[in-house]
């Protein structure tokens, strides 16, 4: 029962990133592709606690650690640019944000 | 503890719909916090109650909060919302829907299509997590706390507010 549990958890993990995937792929607003990604990094994360949880070790658990410490620095680092962006070009369009024309 | 696990998931599926879904970024924000908390039961069920807690101390308590005061910081005001009703047309959602879903199919194979081992249940719990966090991944703690003095020092150079200069040669071309 426990390995059942472990497989509709990773498919769980699964449903969740690839509702981040198409959140960060059809939004323009900045803040809410940062959300996307949020998302996407839980959904991993819970493929880690899922696959721990299958063999009964911490190793899981300590990248969830990993993961949670990434995205808290990512967030930040992440606000601090969209608070840049608001401020030079007034929108939080990400198609705004083109002047090197990559 | 199975049907737990069913109904926690179906609501952080339903939640994290509802969030990519909405037009007003608070809104999304507070079915983002149900999704988390979901999430957070799901940890429970699966026998990891210490990252349950950190799921909701930090996801739900301090990365949201952090982003509902950068929204505030941003005073949007009522035509945000109409531009993101602008922005979210059904022929955007359309196509990267039905090819990230059909990725998702094939992930659904795959897990479903090998046989499974059952394991006893049990539940991993903080000591041993930490055990394991000071010991062998020693290094990785270490690398962890370089990286989020990274971020304070990224995140306080990029949000410093400097007078708005571009380059002396792009003076002219400002719009």
């Amino acid at each position: 029962m426990n390995a059942a549990i472990a497989d509709q958890a990773l498919m769980l993990a699964g449903i969740l990133f690839v509702l981040g995937l198409i959140s960060v792929l059809i939004r323009r607003n900045i803040i809410f592709m940062l959300i996307s990604v949020e998302i996407m990094l839980n959904a991993a994360g819970l493929a880690f606690i899922a696959a721990g949880a299958r063999w009964g070790q911490p190793d899981g658990q300590v990248m969830f650690v990993f993961i949670l410490t990434m995205a808290a620095a990512e967030v930040s680092v992440g606000l601090a640019l969209i608070l840049q962006i608001y401020h030079q070009l007034k929108t939080l369009d990400s198609d705004a944000a083109d002047k090197m024309h990559g | 503890m199975n049907i737990t696990f069913i109904i926690a998931s179906f609501v952080a599926v339903l939640a994290t719909i509802m969030a990519i879904t909405r037009y007003n970024l608070i809104h999304a924000l507070l079915y983002l916090v149900i999704s988390f908390l979901s999430i957070a039961i799901v940890f429970f069920v699966l026998g990891a109650p210490f990252v349950a807690a950190l799921e909701i101390i930090v996801y739900a308590g301090a990365i949201v909060v952090l982003i509902i005061f950068v929204i505030m910081m941003l005073n949007l005001k009522e035509e945000s919302v109409e531009q993101e009703r602008i922005w979210f047309s059904r022929k955007v959602i359309l196509g990267p829907s039905i090819l990230s879903i059909v990725l998702l199919g094939e992930l659904i194979y795959i897990l479903l299509s090998h046989e499974t081992t059952a394991l006893t249940t049990q539940a991993v719990d903080a000591k041993s997590v930490g055990l394991s966090l000071y010991g062998p991944y020693i290094i990785g703690v270490e690398l962890s706390g370089l990286l989020l003095m990274s971020g304070v020092v990224g995140a306080y150079h990029l949000g410093r507010q400097k007078k708005k200069v571009q380059h002396r040669f792009l003076e002219n071309q400002t719009t």
